[in-house]
């Protein structure tokens, strides 16, 4: 009984902090480029906002166009009860490994990207285009990195990865985790629409990808959709922090060791955040065609990452 | 009740072939002869489910049926499975075909669709019955000349009598191939049968099993369609009426599937790790590549055929891990590599079967397979479309749907691969993951375009606009299938134990019938992965169910406005300003520019008086496949100039004919004197 309540309290955990977690970026970025930006909590109004105006639906638009959002948010959201958070193992372990969440994920994707045709604009058609590009390259370096974790823990399993690594510290060292670390960090900021692959900011430029596809989309569907690609944010995050630096994690269910996880969940959170803070101010945004070659280093990345942990098995 | 079952598949597909003889036109015409093979289809499908649930295994033998011909026929496990693959799509299409046939009446035989459709059926059901090699070939002839009959049903078509002959010409090859190959299994005496020949086969010496491997790769792979043998699949299946091209793509080249399970796992025993490394390389080529070009087509029926490559390849991959595996000794994970070849092989047959029946459909009410005057006809035609979404999904491998079960179980195999004892191979795997990944990535891609192009926004031609939903015969036939993709996706706890148990004893396979399942959940040996799509399917809809329900309690505006697309200002949308197919894959192209080499041709028209005016512009761009390049026009070069040479052999002067037989007729006669 405890183990499902812990389920629903994580994922409503990520549920509410993951506008904090984007707000939180914006502001960092903000304060890196001289200006003094919105607070943090800026995208939970933008939230209350958006559930309040009325929806503006294209006269081409198909019933698909009213569910996608919900599948999209429905998937983010079942990712969240499948991934150890605050603490490991979960009682929903048999229910979905890593590619599950993977696949969750692409189904979410599959979906906006429908959407993204079924206006008939050609923004919605380019964005859908560029975003399906971009998740069908990025697919196999996350498997690879997969693998690689998988080598070290003996299963795909995230639970048992996290605590293949706690009972076994120098794990999180070796050349396989920390390859495959970079590996996913890259392909973190191409899933996630962060720069250099997509620039979450820009509107109507004709080198966006995500903004692009949801350009039509209004009222209570965008922030259905923001929330999403939010919550996708947070996993990501909270995947590149639980799975390669698992501490804090709470292995016994206590009120200490849960209230420990939570803290440093959000501390892991926030350094990952100022990371890619600075990295967005750092970088300018690639040329499209450049995005393949960058998420092609990844794939290299992770092929090596399991290499080595083949050799060092 | 066994044999009753298969005397009763017997009578239909006989009935349905004499009807098609007997009444030329009409309605009986289409009506009698889809009932005779849709039941006959039923009854194959029965005896498949009860040989595997019901009765004890092996227990199916008709060595006595037409005695004195040789012919012999034996159900065991690995036949019941493709059984039932072979009646889930042969009732779906013969349904299907009966509505979808009208539009043939007066234009095209439908008599020869009629007849060739029983007799196609009945030879892929008593096909992977046969249980000697005369058996098998016939059958396989039978099988291959049938559906090139089908194929060339609509002849005077651009193109169609080109591509039965090169699947004519294909299929011979490999037969040929099968021919050589059960020679040498069978010591030269075609009637022996499977069970003498799974005892013998291990006292061949290596080089006759490794030659009988090659062979039979050769053979069945044509049939199959793997890379570089795949060449007649994107140009046969198109042409040929949507319901056989589901029956081809879902079931006919299956057989290629089941002929290599069959032969290099249970009559050769396995063998070396090379059979089951060249399975697994040869599956990963087919499956990019073949995914790669689907990408690139906008012919609707095209792009499937690609993605049965593709499908092919993933099947492969599945049995060329269990092969490796095997030959190691390593019997679970062996096993776990089969089941998650042959659970893709059905799933495959329900999603493509579904989705050519959709394409079906789409070109029934548009005319055309090209998707550039498609869009629209999700209004049109909802019940279409909802299938086609439900196919779309299931082949991009998302879950909770079949593709993900059957993918995730082959990724599971090669995960597997870390327990390798040789780091050569072992390291085999990991790029067989990346390759499958980018894969299932790839075809996600390929389906968001083909579903949406097709089916979504504005209509882009006037045959698109006035577009009708199929009659009610074709939407059950997409239907039935729909339904096989969400329940064979949400009960692999029930589909994995059967294919467990189909295997046991397979080359030595042991018992893996509870290895894989643990309540609702699928898990790998020791717990290396665990997965439920049943739960994952729950979950989905408790969510759908909840987010609407806690908006409403929240209060959550819920006004909605129609108004037009947002268009930076302009006034009026024209389908002129959509995404178009070639459009949305553009960036894969330019990403994969150096296999696919595209010809680009660029004329542009200028004002005579000033080039900043531009009067036309045309562009063209072309891509031809790698292999038709490398590999078939040398071939057909080499062929053609042989030919040429040959031609002066028959110089029409039959003093020179009376010479050449002299000359033979003493060769011979010296030949005979000598050896």
């Amino acid at each position: 009984m405890t183990g499902y309540l812990l389920e629903f309290s994580q994922a409503l955990l990520a549920l509410l902090l993951a506008p904090m977690l984007a707000g939180f970026v914006r502001w960092v970025k903000a304060r890196l480029q001289n200006r003094r930006g919105a607070p943090i909590w800026q995208p939970y109004f933008e939230l209350a906002k958006l559930f309040g105006k009325d929806v503006v639906m294209s006269n081409n638009a198909s019933w698909l166009f009213r569910v996608a959002p919900y599948i999209v948010f429905a998937s983010a959201l079942a990712v969240t009860f499948l991934i150890p958070l605050i603490a490991a193992p979960l009682p929903f372990d048999n229910i979905g490994d890593l590619l599950v969440v993977v696949y969750l994920l692409l189904l979410g994707t599959f979906f906006l990207a429908l959407a993204g045709l079924d206006t008939g604009t050609a923004f919605g058609g380019m964005g859908s285009s560029r975003e399906m590009t971009v998740a069908a390259i990025a697919e196999p370096t996350i498997a690879l990195s997969i693998f690689s974790l998988a080598l070290g823990a003996g299963s795909t399993n995230l639970s048992h990865i996290v605590v293949a690594t706690l009972t076994n510290p120098g794990v999180a060292l070796s050349p396989g985790h920390l390859l495959a670390f970079a590996a996913i960090f890259i392909v973190s900021l191409a899933e996630t629409g962060r720069l250099p692959v997509d620039n979450p900011s820009t509107h109507l430029e004709l080198t966006m990808i995500h903004e692009a596809m949801i350009l039509e989309y209004s009222g209570r569907y965008l922030a259905l959709i923001e929330w999403a690609s939010w919550l996708k944010l947070t996993i990501f995050f909270a995947l590149l922090a639980n799975l390669f630096v698992p501490w804090g994690l709470a292995t016994a269910l206590t009120p200490a060791a849960l209230a420990i996880a939570v803290v440093t969940l959000i501390l892991k959170l926030a350094i990952l955040g100022v990371v890619v803070a600075v990295v967005e101010t750092r970088i300018a945004k690639l040329r499209l065609f450049r995005v393949p070659e960058l998420l092609g280093m990844s794939f290299v990345l992770a092929l090596l990452a399991v290499t080595s942990s083949f050799l060092l098995k | 009740m066994m044999s009753n079952l298969f005397f009763i598949m017997l009578f239909f597909f006989g009935f349905g072939a004499l009807t098609a003889l007997i009444f030329p036109r009409g309605l009986p015409a289409r009506a009698l002869p889809a009932i005779g093979a849709g039941i006959g289809s039923g009854a194959g499908f029965a005896l498949g489910v009860s040989h595997l649930f019901i009765l004890h295994p092996s227990s199916f033998i008709l060595s006595s049926f037409l005695p004195l011909t040789g012919f012999a026929l034996r159900l065991d496990g690995l036949g019941a499975f493709f059984l039932i693959v072979i009646g889930l799509v042969g009732v779906s299409a013969s349904i299907y075909g009966f509505g979808y046939s009208a539009a043939y009446e007066g234009r095209y035989s439908l008599r020869v669709m009629g007849v060739m459709l029983n007799i196609l059926l009945l030879t892929l059901n008593l096909q992977v019955m046969a249980d000697n090699a005369l058996t098998f070939l016939i059958l396989w002839e039978a099988m291959s000349l049938s559906a090139y009959w089908l194929v060339l049903t609509e002849s005077d078509q651009p193109g169609t009598v080109r591509a039965a002959s090169w699947y004519l010409a294909m299929t011979h090859a490999g037969f040929a191939a099968l021919v050589a190959m059960f020679f040498l299994l069978s010591g030269g005496e075609l009637t022996t049968s499977f069970a003498d020949m799974r005892s013998t086969s291990a006292l061949l010496s290596p080089l006759t099993r490794d030659a009988i491997f090659l062979l039979a790769l050769f053979g069945f792979g044509a049939k199959a369609g793997i890379v570089p043998l795949h060449i007649w699949l994107p140009m046969a299946h198109p042409v040929a009426p949507s319901h056989v091209s589901a029956l081809m793509s879902g079931v006919v080249i299956k057989m290629g599937i089941y002929g290599i399970v069959r032969v290099a796992l249970d009559l050769l025993g396995g063998g070396p790790v090379w059979w089951g490394g060249i399975i697994l390389g040869v599956g990963a080529v087919s499956a990019l590549l073949g995914v790669l070009y689907a990408l690139m087509e906008h012919d609707l029926k095209r792009l499937l055929a690609y993605h049965s490559v593709e499908n092919i390849g993933i099947i492969l991959i599945g049995v060329g891990a269990g092969l490796i595996f095997h030959s190691y000794g390593m019997m679970t994970l062996a096993a776990l590599g089969f089941i998650g070849g042959l659970y893709h092989t059905i799933n495959h047959a329900s999603f493509k079967g579904l989705l050519f029946l959709g394409a079906g459909s789409v070109l029934h009410a548009t005319g055309t397979r090209n998707m550039e005057e498609m869009g629209g006809l999700i209004k049109k035609m909802p019940y279409t479309a909802l299938f086609f979404l439900i196919g779309a999904a299931a082949i991009s491998a998302l879950p909770p749907l079949n593709g993900f079960a059957s993918e995730w179980l082959v990724f599971q195999a090669l995960l597997g691969g870390f327990n390798l004892p040789v780091p050569e191979v072992a390291l085999i795997m990991p790029v067989a993951v990346g390759m499958l990944a980018l894969t299932s990535g790839l075809a996600a891609a390929c389906f968001v375009k083909a579903f949406g192009i097709t089916f979504l926004a504005l209509p882009r031609s006037h045959e698109a606009e006035h577009a009708h939903e199929s009659p009610l015969s074709m939407r059950i036939g997409m239907g039935l299938l729909a339904l096989a993709c969400i329940g064979l996706g949400l009960a692999p706890f029930v589909v994995v134990p059967v294919i467990g148990g189909v295997l046991n004893g397979l080359g030595g396979l042991p018992d893996t019938r509870a290895a894989f399942t643990s309540n609702l959940s699928l898990q790998t040996p020791a717990a290396f992965g665990q997965m439920s799509s049943t739960l994952v399917m729950l979950g989905l809809l408790i969510l759908l169910a909840v987010i609407p329900l806690v908006m409403k309690i929240l209060r959550v505006n819920k006004n909605l406005r129609v108004s037009d697309t947002w268009g930076c200002g302009r006034v009026g949308q024209t389908p002129r300003m959509e995404y178009t197919a070639t459009s949305f894959a553009e960036p894969l192209r330019r990403v994969f520019a150096e296999l696919y080499r595209p010809s680009k041709e660029l004329t542009i028209d200028f004002h005579p008086d000033s080039k900043y005016f531009v009067q036309s512009i045309e562009y063209k761009s072309e891509i031809t496949p790698l292999f038709e390049r490398l590999l078939y026009d040398p071939f057909l070069r080499l062929v053609q100039s042989t030919a040429r040479q040959v031609r002066k052999l028959q110089a029409g002067s039959l003093h020179l004919y009376l010479a050449y037989v002299t000359v033979i007729l003493i060769l011979l006669l010296l030949a005979a004197r000598w050896f």
